[in-house]
């Protein structure tokens, strides 16, 4: 009896092993072509920087090449002023990931470890108030910084990230998880008032959560349009999605798609290089946080 | 542990004004930049306030006139089933995508190779700048681009994809769910690895084939999940903005069949015309509001699962 079960084993054993290499092999296959499609683009990005304006004319090509530096030069000294979008790019992405992590684990420390009334209702419509996107209520936001004189100024870009629900959402969950609250009772008994508390011994300890809604806050924020693109009217303060979209819409066919790929590329390099540095963190981000944007 | 921690909630009594003083900055920076502008918005979507030429027109009351005027004539209509149209065409491959790779990834047995690279280059379309990537789509896929040449030296004659609505909207959502497959990988996937691996093992021993079990346990179980990763790409898909407004360089070319809920608030806003896109930004947000409300209830129930 028992060496006939042994035998039925082993055959729907050697059967499923077959049909897991096929489906190993299918999956495998299936994930190669993702990874193609997703780097095809920027692949064809690269070559493209590299090639002249009459080559690029010609149609695709697997091999870069030679016009890099010209195209860099041109790009240098053409009327789109890519360092100034970059300056500008990096401000406003700093700035507002730097007061967006601050300001939130602020506010979830608050809630997290202080009693006070109606907190319960005021993390309930925090988290209510989160999905709503800030495209419905730009208008309003648009005309009080128009009619209050905040055009071409980086302050409407940057100050609204002291309220992001959001990121606040992540750091509160995190410190459910990880921030105990007998470390804030002694600090209170070695007589730390409560903001240097904050300060010295919470924000360090938050660190790998903060790094990364950093990350993430300073991508979204490189990668903003919308509402720059409704503020931002002086060249010398706009940022770089700002002058790709001005690409696009001059008379681009005059342009040399040498210097208009270039253009692109500048603008993704930054935040490419800081994800393939941080990625790992990225993901597990992702995963943790469940939720973004 | 779940008594110290409680016991630890209970000492946080003390010093409470200290939360009221930290809670300051947020509750301004929202005050001024959400709720304001969320009131000042719905407030001017009743008045006729726009520019004519270099005459100001306005503000005057008009109750509910804009409302009239963008209901009426089946523009809001149509801009609502372009942005459906392209949501679709990119969520559903999206999603499809998601759950086998997400599958297959938590799946251990199935031990993929080089998983961690699999996901870092997945996720990479998300962080690139939208408009830019639109950009790189333009010119690939222009009359005067690669694509076209590729095609005619193949003896195919070119094709004015830009041209052709369901060839802009094709590429736009192709573009939607390159940037989010992803994204919703890495969400189902922690959902499935939250599965209990003993479920599927007895699935096993009892003989239930691969497909059985993900349609029988993995599903069900991930629906929540499923449900919350569509809400959130609705609320993402009404905000459809960058990638069209580049790519069409704002005029939702070939004939408006590109044009998407936002792009027409964003011509209104350009122009001044705040009545008309208080209005468009007033059912915008009775949309979303709906939206968010059924992702609030899902996350509540979550926290008390």
């Amino acid at each position: 009896m028992a060496r006939r079960k042994v035998h039925l084993y082993d055959e729907t054993e050697i059967k499923e092993n077959m049909s897991l290499t096929g489906r190993r092999t299918i999956a495998h296959i299936v994930l190669i072509f993702l990874t193609l499609l997703c780097l095809f683009w920027f692949y064809m990005l690269f070559i493209n920087c590299t090639r002249s304006n009459s080559e690029i004319m010609k149609g695709f090509s697997w091999l870069p090449g030679k016009n890099f530096f010209e195209n860099w030069k041109n790009l240098k000294n053409s009327t789109v002023d890519v360092f100034t979008g970059l300056k500008n790019s990096a401000i406003v992405s700093i700035i507002s990931a730097a007061l967006c992590v601050y300001f939130s684990t602020l506010t979830a420390f608050a809630i997290h470890a202080y009693n006070f009334p109606a907190k319960n209702a005021v993390y309930t419509f925090i988290l209510m108030i989160m999905m709503i996107p800030t495209q419905v209520t730009s208008l309003g936001f648009v005309k009080f910084c128009r009619d209050v004189g905040l055009e071409n100024s980086f302050l409407p870009i940057v100050l609204p990230s002291i309220a992001a629900p959001v990121t606040f959402f992540y750091l509160k969950q995190y410190m459910d998880s990880s921030l105990s609250l007998s470390l804030i009772e002694a600090a209170r008994i070695d007589g730390s008032s409560e903001f240097r508390t904050f300060n010295s011994i919470v924000l360090p300890l938050m660190k790998p959560a903060i790094a990364v809604q950093a990350i993430f806050t300073f991508v979204s924020s490189w990668n903003n349009y919308y509402v720059p693109a409704l503020l931002l009217q002086k060249d010398e303060k706009k940022t770089l999605p700002l002058l790709i979209a001005q690409l696009r819409s001059s008379d681009w066919q005059k342009f040399d798609m040498g210097q208009v790929y270039m253009c692109i590329a500048f603008s993704i390099f930054p935040v490419v290089i800081v994800y393939l540095l941080l990625s790992k963190f990225i993901v597990a981000g992702v995963q943790l946080g469940g939720v973004k944007e | 542990m779940a008594d110290v921690q409680k016991s630890q909630k209970h000492r946080s009594v003390t010093k409470g004004k200290w939360g009221i003083i930290f809670m300051i900055p947020f509750a301004l920076a929202f005050f001024a930049f959400q709720l304001y502008p969320l009131f000042s918005t719905v407030y001017n979507s009743f008045f006729e306030n726009y520019k004519d030429g270099l005459n100001q027109v306005g503000p005057n009351f008009i109750g509910i006139d804009n409302y009239k005027e963008i209901l009426s004539d089946g523009s809001l209509l149509r801009l609502a089933y372009n942005t459906l149209i392209m949501w679709l065409i990119g969520f559903v491959p999206q999603i499809l995508i998601s759950l086998l790779l997400a599958s297959w990834f938590a799946n251990h047995r199935l031990r993929i190779r080089c998983a961690g690279f699999f996901k870092t280059v997945i996720y990479m379309p998300n962080l690139i700048m939208a408009s830019a990537f639109a950009m790189l789509f333009f010119a690939l896929f222009s009359d005067i681009g690669p694509v076209n040449a590729m095609l005619s030296s193949m003896g195919f004659g070119t094709f004015r994809f830009f041209s052709s609505p369901w060839a802009t909207r094709i590429i736009i959502g192709f573009m939607n769910f390159l940037m989010w497959f992803g994204n919703t990988t890495i969400l189902l996937m922690a959902g499935i690895m939250g599965i209990d691996p003993a479920l599927f093992e007895a699935a096993e021993v009892d003989g239930a084939r691969p497909g059985q079990i993900f349609r029988k346990i993995t599903l069900p179980i991930l629906k929540p999940i499923l449900l919350y990763v569509m809400l959130t790409s609705m609320i993402g898909g009404i905000q459809m903005f960058d990638v069209p407004q580049i790519l069409t360089n704002g005029s939702g070319s070939p004939n408006k069949t590109a044009l998407t809920l936002i792009m027409e608030l964003n011509k209104h806003m350009y122009s001044k015309n705040y009545g008309m896109g208080g209005a468009i930004s007033v059912v915008l947000l009775i949309m979303t509001a709906i939206l968010s409300l059924l992702v609030f209830k899902f996350m509540v129930k979550k926290k008390e699962d």
